[in-house]
């Protein structure tokens, strides 16, 4: 029973809370025994909180017993990204600076889903303060992607990721500043959603790139990514750049998927060169799929797209040195004590910054100092913002002619880990496909559309909607995923190798 | 450390001085600038704080909507020009009082910005001071050094005080002050006097140069005269009176004066104020080119501000300090030294409110310059925190007035009400204060004191009247002075002649 619960989707599990078929508590357990299974491969978690989650299992199981009306995803396990504070459970942003903090406030996406009664099982690791595409900068050691447990899962947001590849849990939150939560997705299988900038809150979210980040959700299937979108979306006072409006059911968007008469752009500048075989052959016959399940197909320019990691390389760090300054060690996280010369505060500040950021953050933190410095502004930070705007003005004029557009979701499938580690270049054009959202605000998504020939690994394909218009994000992946699966005979991760478990 | 001055009248026959201030003004709302946490001065250390205010990770600021308002309001009555739409922007340096290890500020998008302030010398003379910008921003923590000097030098430790951190202020940048001349000392007390008034005005802040809600940092710099070209200035910090920024601006100007005289040049430094030396000290070098490396605030939205709104806040702008004071001025019929006396011991809305509360304007003056500012210094307190009130007074002179108590009484009654007694009328009840107006029982001391003094009696018969004198001192004193003593005489000399 056990092996078969993990492998429910989140929407089939709260099928089977609700029926009382299965409960609450057996559910978690059997994520949690898979934790420990298979966890000591791939390192998905930095924290599992097994009683804790046990408590709150129980507590669902209780109150359903006594007839009391839960929300629909009460009782579902989620694994939590580190990014997000948790006021019983340590919260490191994948940073030794933040070794063993807990938090004494929740993160309104937590705060989100303990108020659904979903069941906490942990936090999942991630680059160090969310800087990286494989989670290979954690400062507690690297995720392995559960396709290929030597190759990366992603990054940032390796670690949720790979926990919903590896069954270890149906769902799991997210960040995405460049593509943390949709480059995971492209190379484990899964499916993921970085939504309009300002529908779900970033308060408790640990800020790299203030007007970049936006909190998303992580799961096995379009419609569990859409459930639990649902539950953390919203207006929220305590971040003052929430949005204030309703938003419609992205889970109906799921359910009433129809692409009769959706206008779909292929960007022309994110297809071809970069990209790898395997990636493109997949991505051409996605295409070939949208257009059979009746959507109109045409080529569109976004001309700027092309210095789209430039600008982000210059925002990003900027934003992320002013965010990360706060770690001094006065108040709360690590304090290290200068080992030579006076023990004042200045020195204290310096000693603990150089023992408790990684290399990959203080490269940032030091590109962010110099972009913000007097007389390189304009040329640096100023000039990034220009190519914002050029960026913001490519989609606009493309959304005026289609409803979504679409590219593979990255260039290439998972790589092998310490590929990449030392070439940040490298590194950063992983983003490539991803980070034009980020820096226009819209919504965007990868969702499976198949192996790349050469190595077996999966492929994501990445649908954009205008801002506010999430839903269509939806009702794409929705067919594509019905379509692709039916070809298939099973689910994208059906095809995944068998973890090996440890024994119980 | 060179602490050579100049002469003050030689320093200002060889140059002229250029001011400029910052003014900081913390603001009186219930909350903090971005927090929900309570906006409320001397309170147990760290207790006033929110997960924002001590920086922790993930937390962002939201705009306290009422700071906003008081903003644009200060703005107003300096004269400025409102934005339509600003922002706020991030300036960034490490030190432990500092949370996020950056301040949110305003940079190049401040709220106000173009005004000018009126002010008026003692002597008359009229000065326009020109207002470049008023920004809001927050405060930082606050430290306190324990071991050594109580600066951070020489220190052991350091303590942290959240509290502060994140209290709204505005602050009012002048343009350089030119053509003051020698009159420079006292333009600078009048200007932050001024600025200290109108922000009472307004009912924005507490006003309290004491506890630093009024904060004031004073640059000056020297040319020779005839030039053109700006000298080197300093930046004098911790000045927490008005009576300060005088001596300070005076004390520069000297020590200044004795550098450039010398041919030597002024360091662009920070200058700490001493209160009890009378002397700046060198704090650190600062130069133009500190680089705090301001972007905008990505965590905040654009502050808009409808023309419609800015229209209905004027309305809520009081007169400027200046023609109230003129207009206060004239309807008393001071002197100039009375009204200076009032406006200088920070007194003009408590004297106010006494004439509204019914008081003439002499008595009002009388009793806020003398008895009670008498009583605050002796307890070493601010007059405002003394428990009595401009009805209080009022009521005090009333009761003078119908004869009730004689002034010699008032002086007991003002004490029982700074005692917490209750009104002026309260305490006279209680503690049976009144004056002994029945005749009877006056005549009866009378009769004894003439009795026990035959020879005054003597005297007063034969046209001495004035020995009179010693016997109305007698019944005083067998009244316990709760007697009047005009009504004492008359009867006395009727006394007299009768028998």
């Amino acid at each position: 029973m056990s092996e078969d619960l993990i492998r429910l989707t989140a929407a089939e599990l709260a099928d089977h809370l609700a029926s009382g078929e299965v409960s609450s508590v057996e559910a978690t357990q059997a994520s949690l025994d898979r934790i420990h299974a298979v966890d000591g491969e791939v390192h998905a978690f930095l924290h599992v909180a097994d009683k804790a989650a046990l408590a709150t299992a129980a507590e669902v199981d209780r109150r359903r017993a006594a007839g009391e009306e839960l929300p629909s995803l009460a009782g579902v396990p989620i694994a939590v990204k580190d990014v997000m504070t948790t006021k019983d459970m340590p919260t490191t942003s994948g940073s030794k600076i933040l070794e063993g903090w807990v938090p004494p406030y929740d993160a309104t996406v937590v705060e989100h889903l303990r108020n659904h009664d979903m069941v906490l099982l942990g936090k999942t690791n991630m680059d160090e303060f969310a800087m990286g595409s494989s989670t290979e900068y954690s400062a507690y050691g690297p995720t392995h992607n559960p396709w290929d447990l030597d190759r990366i899962p992603g990054g940032s947001g390796g670690g949720s990721a790979a926990a919903v590849a590896a069954f270890e849990a149906p769902l799991a939150t997210g960040s995405d500043t460049g593509g943390s939560i949709r480059f995971p997705a492209h190379v484990t299988g899964t499916v993921g959603v970085k939504p309009t900038y300002g529908q779900v809150s970033r308060w408790g979210a640990i800020a790299l790139a203030s007007s970049l980040d936006q909190m998303g959700p992580v799961a096995r299937t379009v419609l569990d990514t859409a459930l639990l979108h649902d539950v953390i979306k919203g207006h929220d006072p305590k971040d003052s750049t929430s949005i204030n409006r309703e938003w419609p059911s992205f889970a109906d968007a799921v359910r009433q998927a129809d692409l009769s008469g959706v206008r779909v752009g292929v960007i022309r500048q994110l297809t071809g060169e970069g990209f790898q075989a395997g990636v493109r052959a997949r991505f051409n016959e996605a295409v070939t799929l949208l257009t059979k399940a009746g959507a109109d197909v045409v080529e569109v320019d976004c001309p700027h797209i092309g210095s789209a990691v430039a600008a982000y390389y210059l925002i990003l760090p900027a934003e992320a040195s002013s965010n990360l300054a706060r770690f001094d060690g006065v108040r709360y996280g690590r304090r290290v004590m200068p080992e030579t010369g006076p023990e004042t505060v200045e020195n204290m500040m310096a000693a603990t910054r150089e023992a408790g950021f990684g290399p990959e953050v203080k490269r940032r933190i030091i590109l962010g100092t110099y972009a913000l410095s007097a007389g390189y502004y304009d040329q640096f930070y100023g000039q990034a913002q220009k190519v914002r705007t050029l960026i913001q003005r490519d989609f606009d004029a493309a959304f005026s002619q289609v409803d979504v557009l679409v590219s593979p979701t990255g260039p290439t499938t998972a790589f092998k880990l310490g590929a990449k580690v030392n070439d940040p270049l490298a590194m950063y054009l992983n983003d490539v496909a991803t980070i034009p959202a980020n820096l226009a605000g819209i919504p965007g998504m990868s969702v499976p559309m198949g192996r790349a020939d050469e190595d077996g690994l999966p492929v994501g394909l990445q649908v954009l909607a205008p801002a506010m218009h999430d839903e269509r994000l939806y009702t794409v992946a929705a067919v594509v995923e019905r379509e692709l699966t039916a070809a298939w005979g099973k689910p994208l991760l059906g095809f995944a190798p068998e973890l090996k478990e440890a024994s119980k | 450390m060179s602490s050579l001055t100049m002469p003050f009248e030689k320093a200002l026959e060889l140059f002229e001085p250029v001011m400029g201030f910052e003014v900081h003004v913390e603001l009186n709302t219930a909350t903090k600038m971005f927090s929900w946490a309570p906006n409320e001065y001397g309170d147990e250390p760290n207790t006033n704080v929110t997960p924002l205010c001590l920086g922790l990770p993930g937390t962002l600021p939201v705009v306290n909507k009422q700071a906003v308002t008081s903003s644009i309001r200060l703005g107003l009555a300096l004269g400025c020009h409102i934005a339509e739409s600003c922002r706020f922007a991030r300036k960034h340096y490490f030190y432990p009082d500092l949370p996020k290890a950056y301040q949110i500020s305003q940079f190049d998008e401040p709220i106000a910005s173009e005004g000018h302030v009126e002010i008026e010398l003692e002597t008359g003379e009229v000065f326009q001071i020109p207002i470049e910008r008023a920004h809001m921003e927050e405060d930082a923590g606050k430290l306190t050094h324990l071991g050594g000097s109580g600066r951070i030098q020489g220190a052991t430790a350091s303590l942290v005080d959240y509290n502060r951190a994140g209290v709204p202020l505005v602050e009012i940048v002048t343009k350089p002050i030119e053509g003051t001349g020698a009159l420079a000392p006292q333009v600078a007390r009048e200007y932050v006097s001024t600025i200290r008034d109108m922000v009472k005005a307004l009912g924005i802040s507490d006003a309290r140069m004491d506890q630093g809600s009024i904060r004031c940092d004073a640059n000056i710099s020297l040319r020779p005269r005839g030039a053109t070209k700006l000298g080197t200035r300093t930046e004098t910090k911790n000045i927490n009176s008005l009576k300060s920024v005088e001596r300070a601006i005076r004390y520069e100007i000297q020590r200044q004066a004795a550098i450039l005289a010398a041919g030597g040049s002024i360091m662009q430094e920070t200058r700490n104020w001493h209160e009890d030396s009378g002397r700046t000290t060198a704090g650190r070098p600062k130069s133009d080119a500190d680089d705090y490396r301001y972007m905008p605030e990505p965590d905040l939205v654009p502050i808009l501000t409808s023309r419609e709104r800015v229209a209905e806040l004027a309305q809520t702008v009081p007169e400027s300090p200046v023609l109230r004071r003129r207009r206060l001025k004239q309807e008393w019929g001071f002197t100039e030294l009375e009204f200076r006396d009032v406006v200088n011991g920070g007194l003009v809305d408590v004297v106010e409110h006494t004439v509204e509360a019914g008081a003439s304007p002499a008595a009002a003056r009388k009793w806020w310059t003398g008895e009670i500012t008498r009583v605050a210094n002796e307890r070493g307190v601010e007059v405002e925190t003394l428990q009595v009130t401009p009805a209080d007074v009022a009521g005090l002179e009333a009761l003078i007035e119908a004869g009730t108590i004689t002034d010699r009484i008032a002086r007991q009654v003002l004490a029982g009400v700074l005692d917490g007694e209750g009104t002026p009328q309260q305490v006279v009840d209680a503690r049976q204060l009144a004056v002994v107006s029945d005749d009877s029982a006056l005549l009866e001391a009378i009769d004894s004191a003439l009795s026990s003094q035959p020879d005054v009696l003597a005297k007063i018969q034969s046209g001495k009247v004035q020995a009179a004198g010693a016997i109305i001192g007698a019944v005083m004193k067998a009244m316990h002075g709760q007697a009047d003593a005009k009504r004492v005489r008359e009867l006395i000399l009727e006394r007299a002649s009768q028998s």
